[in-house]
């Protein structure tokens, strides 16, 4: 980071986004979702990730979107894929026989564990929010080899237990970024701790955010901020989404 | 040979009220105007089968069409929450919707177990979610040869698959290109299939990764240029992303959806 980085302004959402970015690695085959998850990957394949394979739930493989698709079967996901398979050999051949290396997923709810609940807020049989449920993520949870969780931080979101497990955790490296740091699994007590706080918030701020009494990690980071060229691989891309 | 009939003719001779139909159609090629003549048709009782529940079958729950729902996500792609879905569920409005409720991948091997006419299909680990309590499809069994516990999930076997197709030929047959999603199998695993197409023409120009549903396995084939729409059909046109967006608004009100539904599907004469 350069002087000039350090006094750039930038939002807390965009910093989420760009930290999101950054968990794409060039060559990593990833599974993505609409929203946040497919802004971070055309941010990512801009700049450090230009050749990420980018796996989506309507059997699209290998996609590579210049604006952020609104749907997951989108034309031009289709139009740009290495190749197309159906919605069962997805599941099973790519996702179930171990092909993922790191899959993206969004939530309702979090908890300390990892579960993930984008099903209902309420009870199940008579809920206050029916939520449009699991879709891929149970499986992309189970199968990936790691898991990126993107989610802003609140209360609630972060709860001490979910309303409902759609998605039980993932057996390999959860990350979860935020809008105001990061967590990780800890690997003695399974929970999720916060191993990086983002410029400019504090740990007394990302406490109130959660539901739960949230460990830091010895050694916490400073997510490193913005750089120039990730404010502007991010801020053309908003721009070109909105043109139609 | 199968026949090619019209929309009206089609819903009316194999949609009953009571059937399971399942319409699919992966955000590509959604058989819009077939469910909106099940709509007009005003059938009653269906158990409505869908992988990606959106905007087709919160405009079927909102008219009453649909007792069940079995699904694997109910939203609005891109946007958020399905309204009227949610008023059945929440409110039980305009009548209360069972769910019988999966995941994409289990959904999926439920289709691929009926096409196959297998009891049940097999997913990777134990279900260790909650939809085990909720879902009676859903089971945790032991491999026989292994001892590793999986996830049995029970085959579907619509009464009726619908699926909208860019071309038919005048023998009947069906091709289909672009994303695939499930209806292939969905088609097989149906007791009785209506393809809705853009075009009918003489002969198929063969397409790179397209699919081929033979005339024997369709009980009826209706052109329907622009059945999808506002989804989209690769090759003829385009998804119509401002309608999806203004779906959010309509169906957020219960009044304004009838009137939608009245001007837009029941005022309207079928294609």
């Amino acid at each position: 980071m350069n002087a000039t980085d350090a006094d750039l302004d930038y939002t807390p959402e965009e910093m989420m986004t760009i930290a999101a970015a950054r968990c794409f690695r060039d060559r990593a085959t990833c599974f993505v979702g609409v929203g946040l998850p497919s802004v971070a990957a055309c941010v990512a394949r801009e700049l450090h990730a230009p050749n990420v394979i980018l796996a989506y739930e309507s059997g699209v493989i290998g996609a590579k979107p210049t604006v952020p698709p609104l749907s997951i079967a989108d034309p031009e996901l289709a139009e740009t894929a290495d190749f197309i398979v159906s919605v069962p050999e997805i599941f099973s051949y790519w996702l179930q026989g171990g092909r993922i290396d790191i899959g993206f997923l969004g939530a309702a709810q979090i908890d300390r564990f990892g579960n993930l609940n984008s099903t209902v807020i309420g009870s199940y049989r008579s809920p206050k929010i029916r939520l449009p449920g699991a879709g891929g993520a149970t499986q992309i949870a189970a199968n990936a080899k790691e898991i990126v969780v993107i989610v802003r931080q609140n209360p609630k979101a972060f709860v001490p237990s979910v309303d409902f497990i759609s998605t039980a955790p993932c057996k390999g490296r959860t990350t979860v970024v935020t809008d105001l740091g990061i967590l990780e699994t800890d690997p003695s007590s399974g929970d999720l701790i916060l191993t990086a706080q983002h410029p400019r918030v504090t740990l007394d701020e990302i406490e109130k955010a959660t539901g739960w009494r949230l460990s830091a990690a010895t050694g916490i980071r400073e997510t490193p901020a913005p750089t120039v060229e990730e404010l502007r691989a991010l801020r053309d891309l908003t721009a070109r989404s909105k043109t139609p | 040979m199968v026949e090619t009939t019209t929309l009206k003719d089609a819903i009316a001779e194999f949609i009953h009220d009571g059937d399971s139909v399942a319409l699919e159609g992966f955000s590509h090629l959604v058989p819009f105007a077939a469910g909106h003549e099940i709509i007009r048709q005003q059938r009653r009782d269906l158990t409505l089968i869908r992988l990606s529940a959106d905007l087709i079958f919160d405009q079927m729950i909102g008219a009453g069409c649909a007792r069940k729902l079995v699904f694997s996500w109910a939203g609005n792609p891109g946007l958020g929450l399905l309204h009227r879905f949610r008023d059945a569920v929440e409110r039980g409005w305009p009548r209360p919707l069972d769910l019988e409720e999966y995941t994409h991948a289990a959904l999926a091997t439920a289709f691929v177990a009926g096409a196959a006419r297998l009891p049940f299909g097999v997913l990777r680990g134990a279900p260790d979610h909650d939809l085990l309590e909720h879902t009676s499809g859903l089971a945790s069994v032991q491999c026989p040869f292994t001892g590793e516990t999986v996830t049995a999930v029970r085959a579907i076997n619509p009464d009726v698959t619908i699926i909208h197709a860019q071309q038919a030929d005048e023998q009947g047959n069906v091709q289909l290109w672009g994303i695939q999603g499930i209806q292939k199998e969905a088609v097989l695993a149906a007791k009785k299939v209506i393809v809705t197409v853009e075009e009918i023409c003489e002969k198929f120009e063969p397409v790179p990764g397209g699919i081929f549903i033979p005339s024997w396995v369709i009980s009826s084939i209706v052109c329907t240029p622009g059945g999808a729409r506002p989804s989209y059909v690769h090759g003829y046109y385009g998804r119509d992303n401002a309608f999806y967006q203004e779906w959010d608004t309509i169906a957020r009100d219960r009044d304004r959806f009838t009137e939608w539904i009245e001007e837009n599907v029941l005022g309207c004469v079928p294609a």
